[in-house]
């Protein structure tokens, strides 16, 4: 206190404090539970019920954990096996991890599937972490005909052809948008249509080149029909919403207003009553004969469900973002997909991420409503093929309990890597 | 009109006779509110005119009228030869030959300040991406912050920021300037590096409308100072009988309420 004097106001320090060390906190487990578990009566009292809580959950799902039976070929078996003691039946699981998994998927084929699943990887990886090589997303455009391949079989020419129609239809929109986008749009969907309608002529419906099995879209069951409903649909829903979300800002008004009314059309209606329409209400309008394939019209359903809430996650993003951002780019001489694309989306979009997670994982779980219209999706072989035989009647816990562990792993697989990209996307350094 | 040997001294060879902006009878309307009203002004090549005058008086509509963020319904505006019509190619060629400077920089704070230069060179005016950001190098050297370049918006102060912001305009080799008061937003100590660094670009003989109030900067760089009020253009003169010798009441009013005390 030499240099303080107390009675004195002006005052100059002469001598600068050298930085000392933070004071040395008491530490260890003792210092750690006093002030997290018992640093006051109440939660104290919370503490002692949280142990008592965790204690009896696993006193009871330990045993029946490790005491299962892996090895059994009905639950009759099971139950003999363990001989009145407490255990989970889980032979099931062994018995019919096919059917959860493929669904009446060929047994020999299962390779296929598997296959385009290990690829899907490979095609991701570089939407999802920018730092890999931009070659990469040439797989990416192509592993959508691959996929096709894979799972659905049948001559390699109907993949071909329909990517052939794409690219035509690619190639024609390059040229044409110069002169208006409405132009390209149009003159490239309408190219795409001929090309695929041309094609259908040459290609033989059963022509067997370079086939693989067909493999009917009824018996494409089990947690694949999640996976393939959970992808495809978020794959398309995300760009369907940006437009969508785009569109609702448009000044345009004919633009605007089509796109409001979709997305309080389809938010206003359940998903459960859109999957009903495509099962039952689509016939009566296709003309007989057609053959729209189910799992097709169920997948536009889930799309466009996913893609208005999607929309609406966006708008916020976009709703979010100062105005003078846009004002910058205008600015600066760029014309509106620039500005969008360079600065108002990227930005947006980073905003949107856990609102957009948040709708990926809802849909991908919701992916098992489809066992309502009697898909056999997972949830659909567990309720229908599986606890209806007379084999497995009685499994419920270890069934379900399976497959709440696949959708865990892969809802939190999504939840991590969004927080990840959060990290990775967070430049504002507030 | 009468000049003092000051202001003769800075007026100098700079000011051409070629017309850089034509604003003639231009009103504008936000709904029913007459926001800016009869606006003539013609800006020469090379000038440096400061518009002040009190808050909403329509300052900052009547500069973003220039690059057309805003419309304008009556008269007619002429940009470097190019009059503002609703064609958008027209006005997306206006906005990338007239670069704006705003209150709160409205940097992109998604991408490095190397990245925030070279973005509308390389998407809008094509160029290499190696030379563009060379171009931005340069640019970024010029106002004193090229250890910056890797860094985000967020990381830097309001005074780098809003140089930066400078340096992002330049980099689209504009012809004219627009600065909508650039200091406002600032603390008092940063406000003289990026009145500095106007003063170089004055000297360098851009052409610039600069909104604000910073009487110091009009003294030193301008060639005129337009006073407004109500949407209306009340009153213009060089700078020192601008300011030593107002003619408007409600020049000297506002002039006293800035300046006096
Ligand atoms: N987008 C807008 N809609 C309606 N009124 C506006 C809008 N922008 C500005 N105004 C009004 O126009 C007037 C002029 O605004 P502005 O040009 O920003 O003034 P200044 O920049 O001189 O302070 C103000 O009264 C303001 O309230
Ligand atoms: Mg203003």
């Amino acid at each position: 206190m030499s240099d303080k004097p107390a009675h004195n106001v002006a005052f100059v320090r002469e001598t600068t404090l050298p930085p000392s060390p933070p004071p040395v906190a008491e530490t260890g487990a003792i210092k750690w539970m006093r002030e997290n578990l018992f640093s006051s009566a109440f939660n104290s009292i919370m503490t002692i019920l949280g142990v008592l809580a965790v204690y009896q959950i696993l006193s009871l799902a330990l045993p029946w954990l490790l005491n299962g039976v892996w090895n059994a070929s009905s639950i009759r078996d099971c139950r003999e096996i363990l001989d009145g003691a407490t255990g989970g039946c889980f032979a099931v699981l062994t018995e019919r991890w096919h059917q959860l998994v493929f669904g009446r998927y060929p047994q020999d084929s299962y390779w296929r599937p598997t296959l385009a699943f290990l690829l899907m990887f490979a095609a991701f990886a570089p939407v999802l972490f920018s730092n890999l090589p931009k070659k990469m997303l040439i797989f990416t455009g192509l592993y959508p005909f691959i996929a096709y391949y894979l799972v659905w079989g049948g001559s390699v020419l109907v993949p071909i052809l329909s990517l052939v129609g794409f690219a035509v239809g690619y190639v024609v929109y390059t040229r044409l948008v110069d002169r208006s986008f409405a132009t390209g749009f149009f003159g490239g969907v309408a190219a795409a249509i001929a090309v695929w309608y041309i094609g259908g002529f040459i290609i033989n419906e059963d022509s067997t080149f370079l086939a693989l099995e067909q493999v009917e879209s009824r018996d494409i069951g089990g947690f694949m029909l999640n996976l393939i409903l959970g992808v495809v649909c978020l794959s398309v829903s995300l760009p369907l919403g940006i437009v969508l979300a785009l569109g609702r800002q448009s000044r345009m008004p004919i633009i605007k207003w089509i796109c409001v009314v979709f997305i309080e059309f389809i938010r206003g209606v359940p998903l459960i009553t859109l999957l009903f329409v495509a099962n039952v209400v689509l016939a009566y309008f296709l003309p007989p004969g057609t053959n729209f394939d189910l799992i097709l019209r169920v997948m536009i359903m889930i799309t466009m469900f996913a893609a208005a809430y999607i929309a609406e996650v966006i708008r916020g993003g976009l709703a979010a973002l100062p105005r003078g951002q846009y004002e910058a780019g205008d600015s600066l001489g760029l014309d509106y997909s620039q500005s969008m694309r360079l600065i108002i989306l990227p930005q947006a979009l980073k905003i949107s991420i856990p609102g957009i997670v948040n709708v990926a994982v809802g849909l991908f779980k919701d992916t098992t409503l489809v066992s309502v219209i009697s898909m056999f999706d997972l949830v659909g072989m567990v309720r229908g093929p599986i606890l209806a035989s007379t084999d497995w009647n009685g499994v419920y816990w270890e069934l379900f309990g399976f497959a709440a562990l696949l959708f865990f792993v892969f809802c939190y697989g999504i939840s991590q890597y969004s927080q990840w990209l959060e990290r990775q996307l967070q430049t504002d350094h507030r | 009109m009468a000049m003092t040997d000051d202001a003769i001294a800075h007026m100098d060879a700079k000011v051409s006779d070629e017309v850089a902006i034509e604003i003639e009878n231009m009103n504008k309307w936000y709904g029913t509110f007459h926001v800016l009203r009869d606006i003539n002004l013609t800006v020469y090549s090379g000038e440096r005119i400061v518009i002040c005058g009190p808050s909403g008086s329509g300052k900052s509509t009547l500069i973003r009228c220039i690059n057309a963020l805003e419309e304008h319904q009556q008269g007619r505006i002429t940009v470097d030869g190019t009059t503002l019509s609703s064609d958008i190619k027209n006005i997306d060629r206006i906005r990338s030959e007239v670069g704006m400077v705003f209150q709160h920089f409205n940097l992109f704070p998604h991408l490095t300040i190397l990245e925030n230069c070279t973005l509308a060179p390389i998407w809008v005016r094509k160029t290499p991406k190696k030379e563009a950001e060379e171009t931005a190098m340069h640019f970024l050297t010029k106002v004193k912050i090229p250890e910056q370049a890797d860094k985000y918006p967020g990381q830097l102060s309001g005074g780098q920021q809003q140089r930066v912001a400078i340096a992002r305009s330049l980099c689209m080799k504009p012809r004219i300037m627009l600065f909508d008061e650039p200091t406002s937003a600032l603390d008092p100590e940063m406000i003289k590096e990026v009145l500095d660094t106007m003063i170089e670009l004055a000297e360098d003989g851009m052409t610039m409308l600069v909104v604000t109030h910073e009487m110091g900067f009009a003294r030193q760089v301008a060639n005129r100072v337009i006073f407004m009020d109500e949407g209306q253009i009340v009153e213009q003169n060089e700078p020192e009988e601008f300011f030593h010798n107002p003619k408007s009441d409600r020049t000297k009013l506002f002039l006293s309420q800035i300046l006096g005390h």
